[in-house]
């Protein structure tokens, strides 16, 4: 069969929603659209563990405790999952880690922000998980088969993230006035680093069309933002925070909220490597590999001298 | 990264409830079976999905071929009568 | 109240508590991702047993402390953990190592409780004993493993065995109010708790081809409040914000 034949058939199925499977004839540069995507996802989910992971010990209660730890053992989770779906592209998961220690791979910008109090971990499980979601669940729609069932997974187990981290922030709200403020000072740390992750404006984003062509991509970047300003912005008011935005409007003929523009230099600085904590999540990452390695040297002897004890047995 | 250092990939199987079979949920990297075993547990059952747990090496599992596919399973599309509702029986019959 | 039951309760509790604590700063930083995962469900099975103990200790007590105020707002001294749990993590095999020692240790003790006279702590201990049969099944193949594995990690693994060898004997340390407690059926004689311990530890090290220390001195006064410099460091970071913004609630 020739290549434009096998193409032909391979976005019909697409048009079909028939999922592709790994086996399954595709594109290189469908392929290697996904690995990237599906890589940088699943080092989203790792780097995302430590930005939360700092205040495992320091958290006010037992059961914040517990739900703190409960949650950022899922984004290890879930980063698993998602690495297991990049696997079945034909990458080896432990190379795809690699190209992010050595500075190639990107992942969400967002961990490279500082988590500096408590309330942060409300926002960040309120914003940056509630982001997240806006993005995961048409992923879950996604056309290659693997990646849309972890996302299913990961769908399901992160609702209760966000829900934790508006329970959070509600409870600071309505605290003493030092636990307002720490709140509204978290809510106007993390609103525009948010915001920024749905990804550049539709008019600069350059994978977009092919993505959405291949249905790995259903909502552009922009609609996925007013989604998420239209589901947030009246769940700030409602605690009674200020989102730290003079623009923020509701239209009532569009039904839609209005923000302000992004400061997209300060986007590009922190995914190119100059954000606050970019070195600190790296080296980070690479100490627990590092640290690691002597262990999982250590498990694979030993279990090659008991596969040989079994030989001979 | 070193070659001795790299665990094999294994398929995990997990049965949701006694008498239910065993269904793919993932993968996982694991030195030996009983880490293979140890770590589904801990990766695909956190909230409570499992009462039971299969691993596989991943490079034992064989698999049909996709390009196969039509000569494999068509075939069977064309034989209605295995299907009870292939069948005409008078109204009125019960426990049919 | 039954004094005897409160201070057993604290010790038990505040065992799980500290270690809890000392495994979930793995959290994001594990060996590999399956392992990281592994050690924070160890975490999670802990800190919920502190706070099933403490409250129950709080209740015990009668003065209207919960969990959290135990946990939150008691001093060092009051603290009563053994010594072993509050070691710093070092490598992954001390961690293991202090896992394995402790497991070893709370496996046959919580069998034996689920059979206290105290039905609530017969309760805890039958939750509390499934958790712990898996996590002695998990270190104790990890101590294999490491310990018969590479000679590097053979290595490692002797040094952990050796740094913590000299806390394992305040494990089954014994007060007239273990004394008192046992003589009501509410928990077990330390000495059995021993005799299986050393069986577990001696059939598992073994195994990992690993010697056992000949020094026998030991240290430990944790169960008499006296600790280690890093309980004071694990309490500046726990209580940090109960004490930092005293009466809020989160």
């Amino acid at each position: 069969m020739s290549n434009e034949e096998l193409e032909r058939q391979f976005q019909e199925k697409i048009d079909n929603e028939i999922k592709i499977e790994p086996r399954d004839w595709m594109p290189d540069a469908y392929r290697n659209l996904l690995i990237r995507q599906i890589s940088q996802h699943a080092h989203s989910e790792t780097v995302g563990m430590l930005p939360e992971g700092n205040w495992i010990t320091r958290a006010p209660s037992l059961r914040r405790k517990q739900i703190l730890l409960a949650k950022v053992q899922d984004e290890a989770g879930h980063g698993l999952y998602l690495y297991s779906a990049c696997e079945t592209l034909g990458v080896d998961r432990e190379d795809t880690i690699d190209d992010l220690h050595s500075g190639k791979a990107k992942y969400s910008s967002i961990f490279n922000y500082p988590a500096l109090t408590w309330a942060d971990m409300g926002a960040i499980g309120w914003l940056v998980d509630g982001a997240a979601i806006m993005n995961q669940i048409p992923l879950s729609r996604c056309s290659y088969g693997p990646y849309a069932r972890s996302m299913v997974r990961i769908c399901k187990e992160e609702s209760f993230h966000q829900r934790q981290g508006y329970e959070i922030m509600t409870h600071l709200a309505n605290g003493t006035p030092e636990q307002k403020a720490m709140a509204q000072d978290a809510l106007n740390r993390f609103w525009w680093p948010a915001m920024m992750m749905f990804g550049p404006s539709d008019n600069d984003s350059k994978h977009s069309a092919q993505s959405m062509k291949w249905k790995i991509k259903r909502f552009t970047n922009d609609e996925l933002r007013q989604q998420f300003v239209d589901a947030t912005a009246p769940q700030a008011e409602l605690i009674g925070l200020k989102v730290p935005d003079a623009d923020l409007k509701f239209n009532e003929s569009t039904g839609h909220y209005e923000y302000g523009e992004m400061n997209w230099d300060e986007f590009w600085q922190v995914v190119n490597g100059n954000g606050p904590c970019n070195k600190e999540r790296l080296d980070a990452r690479r100490k627990a590999k590092e640290d690691g390695m002597w262990v999982r040297e250590a498990a694979a002897a030993y279990a090659k001298k008991q596969e040989k004890k079994e030989k001979r047995a | 990264m070193s070659e001795n250092a790299n665990w094999p990939l294994w398929e995990v199987f997990i049965s949701s409830k006694a008498g239910m079979s065993h269904k793919h949920a993932g993968s996982l990297r694991a030195a030996d079976a009983k880490m293979a075993i140890e770590n589904a547990r801990d990766v695909y059952t956190r909230r409570s999905e499992g009462t039971s747990i299969w691993v596989v090496k991943t490079n034992e599992v064989f698999a049909s071929d996709p390009n196969d596919a039509d000569a494999f399973f068509d075939p069977a599309n064309t034989k209605a009568y295995r299907h009870p509702t292939f069948y005409v029986i008078p109204d009125g019959v019960k426990n049919m | 109240m039954n004094q005897n039951l409160y201070k057993y309760l604290i010790r038990l509790g505040d065992d799980s508590l500290i270690i809890g604590h000392r495994l979930s700063e793995w959290c994001g930083h594990g060996p590999i991702l399956e392992e990281d995962i592994a050690l924070t469900n160890f975490a999670l099975d802990f800190i919920g047993q502190a706070q099933s103990i403490l409250e129950y200790a709080g209740k015990v007590e009668g003065a209207g402390r919960d969990a959290d105020d135990l946990a939150y707002l008691r001093y060092e001294h009051d603290f009563r953990n053994a010594l072993l749990v509050e070691q710093p993590n070092g490598d992954f095999a001390l961690t293991m190592m202090r896992q394995f020692l402790f497991d070893a240790f709370r496996k046959p003790l919580f069998e034996a409780l689920t059979k206290s006279s105290d039905e609530q702590v017969a309760a805890i201990a039958e939750k509390s004993l499934k958790e712990t049969k898996y996590h002695l099944k998990h270190s104790s193949e990890w101590i294999i493993r490491l310990g018969d594995g590479t000679e590097e990690s053979h290595k490692r693994t002797q040094d952990a065995l050796d740094t913590l060898w000299r806390y394992t004997d305040e494990l089954f340390y014994e007060d007239e109010t273990d004394k008192a407690l046992e003589a009501a059926g509410i928990i077990p004689s330390i000495s059995k708790i021993k005799e299986e311990w050393e069986k577990t530890v001696n059939n598992v090290l073994t195994e990992a081809t690993l010697t056992l220390p000949t020094n026998g001195w030991s240290y430990g006064k944790g169960r008499a409040g006296l600790h280690s410099e890093n309980l004071g460091y694990i309490l500046a970071e726990m209580q940090y914000l109960q004490r930092a913004y005293p009466g809020a609630k989160w």
